[in-house]
């Protein structure tokens, strides 16, 4: 049974969400326990195939029996299953967190919700699992689609007209990669990373090789959100109802650096990304400008929600710079940063809707008198802001270490200093809202000025996942020592520094 | 100039999805209608699923249907020359799904988004988002 770990992962969840949609029809109050059922057992599984690569090596999983040069294959090792228990556990947390506002905003659509989310969830352990380069876009295509879909839901004034500027440029940027692999596939006539990896070197100087490299960087980076190609995702993540983004922003960006390190690491190999071609230091640049950018952008907003979206373009920037430096320190502390941030997102995109639940919106002037409203909805508020800004107990601090001590050990002080220069203005960003929420007096039109301001948290449905979360985030710090060792040094390739 | 004309025939398939592909992009680009913009982005994937069709191409090759199937095919001996690839094409089979379901998605939105202001046209809508 445990043989087919790699596939149930993928198949159970969307074979459910035919079902959770077909259940709409019949019975809507069945619909949440189906999705989570699916997603449970992804969690399950995704932990289980964790255990079997550290115990027994990389799986391999051949579709239908079929050889890999000819057949699907699916193959995890170690960065796969770190990223796909990150993945599914995200999801799963936040389908539980997200209950009663999806039975608030959705009422009607609650299946539909579902359907989707399962969907989006199963393109996502898909891109991940996978060992193939074309079913890789299909997979991406389905994780793309139904987060259009999931971001124009909502009632927001300007969803769908953020979610089709998202369709626009998603599209773009699978077209760029599809393009890339047309190009990898006309010089090697393979589609299976392996044998794509075991052809290559032979024709490393080729310009088909270097134009489909560049094609597949390009559009990964746009669907990642690298900086210059950034301007979907703010809008797109914030005008998105409460309960989408908070899976979409933790997830669809990270498992885009992912499919990036994926592609370097065997697809390509390092030795192409690195030495045969000589853009690795452009690249970090391009990594210091996202940093900055992202931070004064974020800087410049008046919205909690988005101030976290511009977070996110500057943690993508970390996550790019740090792969590119093309040393060992900085891609663990790369690999490192796509599990913390995750959490790190989620947590804060979590306390978001919370406070967005009592509040309706998110504007900063609006949030005085909030620690004394929701105490412990703030607490994890302020864990995950301490872990973003890179204080030593949580998560943030120790992937900011490696990249730091990748850059130096480097020699690229710019990219140093950008993370420097970034964990400040998160400080500002951060207190900022510390100070509006705790000192700031009430505003007297905002709540009835005599009374004093009762203690009104989000539902417990709402607030224990959170906690969870939030102390997740200093667990996951406190053994990062041991994730490092175990899981993310054996990954690194040969033959880097 | 000669050598140019020669390189630009020799690999006229190449030249024509990169044309079409610099069609759709311009319309995603300059026009100012949504539908417009769509049809430009569905120009677009077509460009690449010529592109793909194209390089499954052999001069002088047929179709990758065998004549003789079942028990004594693997005596005769196949010429790989004598048939298409046919991989590229089913591969385009996918990305045309891909591709239509996009376009419907990016449909209902812009349904979603004609309901809500009574126009496509993207100044208009903005000008709207302003005004409110």
């Amino acid at each position: 049974m445990n043989l087919h770990y790699p596939v149930l992962l993928v198949t159970v969840p969307l074979l459910s969400a035919f079902i959770i949609s077909g259940l709409s029809w019949v019975k809507k109050s069945l619909c949440f326990p189906a999705a989570l059922l699916a997603l449970g057992g992804s969690v399950f599984w995704s932990i289980g195939l964790l255990f079997r690569v550290l115990g027994r090596g990389t799986v391999e999983y051949h579709m239908g029996g079929w050889m890999p040069p000819w057949g699907i294959a699916y193959r995890v090792d170690l960065l796969n299953s770190l990223v796909l228990v990150a993945v599914s556990s995200v999801a799963f947390v936040n389908l539980i967190t997200t209950y009663k506002t999806v039975a608030r905003d959705f009422a009607e659509k609650k299946g539909l919700f579902y359907t989707l989310y399962v969907l989006f969830v199963t393109g996502l352990l898909g891109i991940s699992v996978t060992g193939d380069v074309f079913n890789l876009y299909v997979l991406l295509e389905i994780a793309s689609l139904t987060a259009y879909a999931l971001i124009a839901l909502g009632n927001r004034e300007r969803a769908p007209l953020a979610s089709l500027n998202y369709v626009f440029i998603g599209t773009i940027g699978a077209c760029f990669y599809l393009l890339g692999i047309g190009y990898l596939y006309i010089m090697t006539g393979s589609l299976n990373m392996a044998d794509i990896a075991s052809l290559l070197p032979a024709i490393y100087h080729s310009k088909a090789v270097i134009v489909a490299f560049i094609f597949c960087m390009v559009g990964v980076f746009i669907k990642m959100a690298f900086f210059p190609l950034h301007a979907w995702l703010p809008n797109a993540y914030h005008y998105a109802p409460d309960p989408a983004s908070s899976v979409i922003a933790p997830l669809m960006t990270k498992v885009m650096v992912y499919v990036m390190i994926r592609l370097i690491f065997s697809v390509f190999l390092p030795d192409f990304a690195f030495h045969v071609l000589h853009i690795s230091r452009a690249v970090v640049w391009l990594a210091c400008l996202a940093i900055v950018m992202g931070s004064l952008l974020a800087l410049a907003q008046r919205n909690l929600k988005k101030m976290l979206t511009y977070i996110i373009v500057s943690e993508i920037g970390y996550m790019v710079g740090g792969v590119w430096l093309g040393n060992r320190l900085g891609m663990s502390g790369a690999i490192l940063h796509i599990l913390n941030d995750a959490i790190m997102t989620l947590c804060l995109f979590m306390a978001a809707s919370s406070i967005s639940y009592k509040l309706q919106h998110l504007d900063l002037h609006n949030l005085q008198g909030l620690f004394r409203k929701m105490p412990v909805t703030m607490a994890a508020f302020v864990t995950a802001g301490l872990s973003v800004i890179g204080v030593p107990p949580t998560c943030g601090f120790f992937s900011k270490w490696y990249l730091i001590s990748g850059a130096i050990q480097a020699g690229h002080y710019g990219f140093m200093i950008a993370l420097l220069f970034s964990s400040l203005i998160n400080v500002i960003l951060f207190f900022r809202v510390i100070e509006i929420a705790y000192y700031e007096p009430m505003h007297p039109h905002h709540d009835t000025p005599a009374k004093r301001i009762a203690m009104e948290e989000a539902p417990l449905s709402m607030l224990i996942p959170l906690l969870v979360v939030a102390v997740s985030l200093l667990v996951v710090g406190m053994y990062s020592g041991t994730i490092v060792n175990h899981m993310i040094l054996p990954v690194l390739p040969k033959g880097i520094g | 100039m000669e050598a140019l004309i020669h390189h630009i025939v020799a690999n006229y398939n190449y030249w024509l999805y990169i044309i079409l592909m610099m069609i759709g992009l311009y319309a995603m680009i300059a026009k100012n209608n949504l539908i417009k913009k769509l049809v430009g982005m569905n120009i677009f994937q077509t460009a690449i699923i010529l592109f793909y069709v194209s390089i499954g191409c052999k001069k002088g090759a047929t179709i990758p249907i065998l004549p003789e199937h079942g028990e004594g095919t693997a005596e005769h001996l196949i010429k790989v020359a004598d048939y298409i690839n046919p991989l590229p094409h089913v591969l385009m089979l996918t990305a045309i799904v891909v591709s239509v379901s996009t376009f419907g998605v990016a449909l209902a939105i812009a349904l979603k988004i004609y309901q809500r202001y009574q126009t496509l046209e993207e100044d208009e809508i903005l000008m709207r988002l302003r005004e409110r």
